[in-house]
């Protein structure tokens, strides 16, 4: 066993706290190293050059590197070690940076951690075994979840470059936020107007499979090869025969339905088309407010449908789909207005949403475009925004900046200056947050061009008085308390991580962090990325985003799963566990405790049954060998005894 | 709440005793520092709390309750900060003559009614009903916070008086003050705060269609009552609206007299609009015109 030692003083970022000089001359002295140095930056070029060469001058047969995380460069180091012709398993990684250097001040104990460090990865490189990958097909299909405005463009991209791709829709259209915006900032253009095209492009692309009002059912597999059940749920209208000519939802006497496209500014009916341009545009029932489900009495729909498309006995249907890569653009959600009781928390009608004012601006919407007051029709002469309502706030528990709300409230300043030329519209705010291109002067023109006018603090409450709302707040460039009587207030609502968000990351494997948000692999380097291989997030499911940021993820996701499905075959990781079958006893208790399903039971030919680990399913988590009474499932790179050599490196210094 | 508040005290207990529930006076009770304490040491302010709290536990009691707001946040606050900070508990109990265990937990009476004895119990025991009342809950800003260490009903929209009194059959309006703060002592050092603030939450009553205001802090009491006067001389107003202790008007809704509950000893008299109450149980049509007419002509 020849052995060899690199340790890296990573700048100062190791070596100002760590003697490395002194950490290499000591590992020198383990048994079967053979050789060991210090370097500037072994992950630079000539670092590993360095590290070829050694293999070469002294005959190494074992590596290891001192130097960052595993999750930093352990990759870099195994391509390294197999150029200069080992098997990339002989060699191992001692993080004294994360674990040593960062953490500690003192010098002398921390070198003597890292000698620990050090000794420990020495002893675990020389039981190391060479494993060898094997390779695996992979199928060449996208599955999208979400159909928003980032969900859609990473549809289009993956299906523009050839792969099937298959859209799965909570709702019953695409569309997602950005189909019920009116306009959309800095250039005002008509947001259905240009997102119109892209979604009549997903219904109309030959590679691109839609299932509108369906959602995740299960999914199983791994990069490459994911099996994912799709529940589509029962719109009690055969979508085969509707044609979307609107006679039901015209005839429905249901007239009370939550309109959950227009945010419940206006009700709708039980049997609805969300809006006009809805793709698919199907008809679909909400059974709560239908009188046939609530009554058991009424089929208006059924008779005048001209299609005979009414079905009252349909149920949610299952349908399997196989994908190699998935893309999750799920989108985001809106914080309750019940959690902000001092503005009112919902109960004062002309206290609304910035989403709720975006449709009553909206000429599809239900005023056609009329700015009105909910509670009487009127139109609003003084209309108060309030930025920040939940966003920024540790006491409702979201803590961050919802990003895009600073802009909408300047556009919908502009918007309703054009709608009623003689409104004055108030912006109160903590701080104007308009980093993007274009973005300040569209800010300043609200303010100058079209006279809103920006009150910077805090409102503390919102009552009625009259038919008025009193909107009290600070203005702290002034130092006073001011107090404004509105027509009509307008709530930057906080975005929150979409309904639902945590129970679809645990179907994907994939973490999300304390509000919710799905988490990338890196927050600067691998944006899109999960720590699941295949998986990978476009939009607001990531953290709040803009139109832009949202389609540019929805590429750049695209980007990465046509790359990983460029490929026909995929390498598997070997460091998977495997069975030794003479000492299994076929309990099978490693069937149960397996969370990947990847544990099979097999009968051999001398009729015994044991486990069979699935190779492309298994993870390489080592539950199953912590579960085996008999150490018969062993994981491959981390077994019993390469971990024993290292605990023992620990204990006999 | 001998002095100053004593109609509330003699209400609270009324309705306690009429709810079936024993109120023990704790011993040699003492201040518990209110506002100028606090404002001077914390652990001073915290000490003379848990005074009050350590007899309370000798009692074998293990819930302290207090009509009064202030009182109650002096003795959440040095509990609280007892509990959390063992070096700040040892600073408090050394000034003390016996030592205070953090086992006693502090609830206002609107509270214990609302939550320990519930609005069934509350709603059984009426016996009379007080048609022109329209109230006006009024809550004050301590009462229900900061949430952290009130940790009773919402702190922005508190709801448990409306339902209290909901629930003895008397009308209460939407009223958006409930937490506004009514000045509080500033009535002593500046008198301009508290006729200000206060003719905002009487203005808002009265534009709520309320003709009485229901408080839980004899400070409110005091500001919004006993200064309406002042508040019509210095805003040139003509506010003469009654305010009456929430637990009073639990009392007439029991059948109990004005006298009893020191509904007589208000500045603002309610008389006109406790005229009108009458048994529940003689609900005949004919008496009741004349009676309301009455009510109105006064």
């Amino acid at each position: 066993m020849r052995v060899g030692v690199f340790i890296c003083h990573c700048g100062n970022n190791i070596a100002g706290t760590v003697d490395v000089a002194r950490v290499a001359e000591e590992t020198r002295k383990i048994p079967g190293v053979v050789y060991s140095t210090d370097y500037m930056y072994t992950c630079s070029e000539p670092g590993q050059d360095e590290i070829k060469e050694a293999i070469r001058r002294e005959g190494l047969n074992r590596v290891v590197v001192a130097a960052c995380s595993p999750r930093m460069h352990e990759l870099t180091f195994r391509r390294t070690v197999e150029k200069a012709g080992l098997n990339r398993y002989f060699f191992e990684m001692a993080n004294i940076r994360e674990h040593v250097s960062w953490v500690g001040e003192n010098k002398e104990a921390n070198t003597n951690k890292a000698i620990e460090a050090v000794r420990m990865a020495v002893m675990k490189v020389m039981q190391d075994k060479a494993l060898y990958s094997s390779s695996f097909k992979v199928n060449k299909r996208v599955l999208v979840i979400g159909g928003g405005v980032a969900g859609m463009q990473a549809a289009l991209d993956c299906a523009d470059g050839g792969l099937e791709t298959v859209i799965v829709e909570k709702s019953p259209s695409v569309g997602g936020m950005m189909a019920r915006l009116d306009k959309t900032f800095p250039t005002i253009d008509c947001s259905i107007c240009i997102l119109g095209p892209k979604m009549v492009d997903v219904a109309q692309h030959e590679l691109i499979t839609l299932h509108a009002y369906s959602e995740i059912e299960d999914i199983k597999g791994y990069v490459g090869n994911f099996q994912v059940k799709v529940r589509k749920k029962a719109t009690y209208v055969d979508w085969s025969k509707c044609t979307g000519c609107g006679e039901c939802m015209e005839k429905c006497p249901g007239k009370n339905a939550y309109d959950h496209f227009n945010f419940g500014v206006a009700p709708t009916r039980a049997i609805n088309i969300p809006f006009p341009q809805a793709i698919p545009k199907k008809a679909k029932i909400d059974p709560k407010f239908c009188r046939q489900f609530l009554k058991g009495k009424c089929g208006v729909c059924a008779k005048v449908c001209p299609t005979k498309a009414i079905n009252y006995e349909m149920q949610d249907e299952i349908v399997t789909e196989e994908v190699g890569a998935i893309v999750v653009a799920s989108g985001y959600g809106l914080i309750d207005q019940d959690l902000l009781p001092e503005y009112g928390g919902g109960r004062y009608p002309d206290v609304i949403t910035g989403i709720q004012y975006e449709r009553i601006l909206n000429a599809s919407g239900p005023t056609s475009g009329h700015i009105e007051r909910p509670s009487d029709h009127t139109e609003p002469k003084t209309i108060v925004f309030v930025s920040c309502a939940g966003s920024r706030d540790k006491s409702v528990g979201i803590p961050y900046c919802s990003n895009f709300c600073c802009m909408y409230i300047a556009k919908q300043a502009i918007l309703t200056k054009d709608h009623v030329p003689d409104s004055q519209s108030y912006v109160f705010y903590m701080d104007i947050r308009s980093p993007g291109k274009g973005y300040d002067e569209f800010t300043r023109r609200a303010q100058e061009e079209y006279g809103a006018r920006y009150v910077r603090g805090r409102v503390s409450r919102i009552f009625p008085k009259g038919k008025k709302m009193i909107v009290r707040g600070a203005d702290t460039l002034l130092g006073t308390q001011v107090e404004i009587e509105a027509d009509l207030v307008v709530l930057a609502t906080a975005v929150t991580a979409s309904p639902g968000a945590a129970q679809l990351a645990e179907k994907l494997h994939i973490s999300y962090d304390t509000n919710g948000f799905y988490v990338e692999s890196h927050p600067k380097l691998r944006p899109v990325e999960t720590n699941t291989a295949g998986v990978y997030l476009a939009g607001a499911a990531q953290g709040p985003k803009d139109i832009p940021a949202s389609v540019s993820q929805g590429s750049a996701a695209a980007a990465k799963a046509l790359s990983l499905l460029s490929k026909d075959m995929l390498e598997s990781d070997p460091a998977i566990a495997r069975v030794n079958t003479n000492a299994c006893v076929g309990c099978m208790k490693c069937v149960k405790t397996c969370p990947f399903q990847a544990i099979k039971e097999e009968v051999l030919r001398s009729g015994k049954t044991v486990a069979q680990v699935i190779e492309t399913v298994c993870a390489g988590c080592g539950v199953c060998t912590a579960t085996c009474p008999c150490g018969a499932i062993q994981l491959q790179h981390f077994t019993d005894n390469q971990l024993l050599a290292e605990v023992n490196a620990l204990c006999q210094m | 709440m001998e002095g100053t508040a004593g109609p509330y005290d003699a209400s609270v207990r009324i309705v306690m005793k009429r709810l079936g529930a024993t109120l023990n006076d704790p011993p040699d009770w003492s201040c518990c520092g209110s506002t100028p304490a606090h404002a001077v040491d914390h652990a001073f302010a915290a000490a003379l709390a848990a005074r009050n709290l350590s007899i309370v536990e000798k009692m074998s009691c293990a819930t302290l309750t207090t009509p009064c707001p202030s009182c109650l946040s002096a003795f959440k606050k040095a509990q609280r900060r007892m509990a959390k900070n063992k070096v700040f508990a040892g600073e408090v109990n050394s000034l003390l003559d016996a030592p205070y265990n953090c086992t006693v937990t502090a609830k206002s009476t609107l509270q214990v009614i609302y939550e320990d004895i519930g609005l069934d119990e509350v709603a059984s025991a009426v016996t009379t009903e007080i048609p022109d009342l329209k109230v006006a809950p009024y809550y004050g800003c301590i009462l229900n916070r900061p949430p952290e260490v009130a940790g009773f009903d919402d702190p922005e929209n508190p709801v448990s008086m409306d339902r209290v009194l909901e629930a003895v059959g008397v009308k209460v309006v939407d009223f958006a003050f409930k937490v506004e703060c009514c000045g509080a002592a500033f009535g002593v050092p500046k008198k301009e705060t508290v006729t200000y603030l206060t003719a905002k939450v009487l203005e808002m009553a009265l534009d709520a269609g309320a003709n009485c205001i229901a408080v839980a802090c004899p400070l409110c009491q005091q500001n919004l009552d006993l200064r309406q006067a002042q508040v019509n001389a210095a805003t040139g107003g003509t506010f003469n609206i009654p305010v009456l202790y929430f637990s009073q008007i639990m009392g007439l809704a029991y059948g109990y007299s004005p006298e009893e509950l020191g509904i007589d000893k208000c500045i603002v008299s309610a008389d006109s609009l406790i005229r009108s109450r009458k048994p529940m149980d003689a609900p005949v049509e004919g008496q009741e015109a004349p009676k309301k007419k009455a009510a109105q002509g006064e």
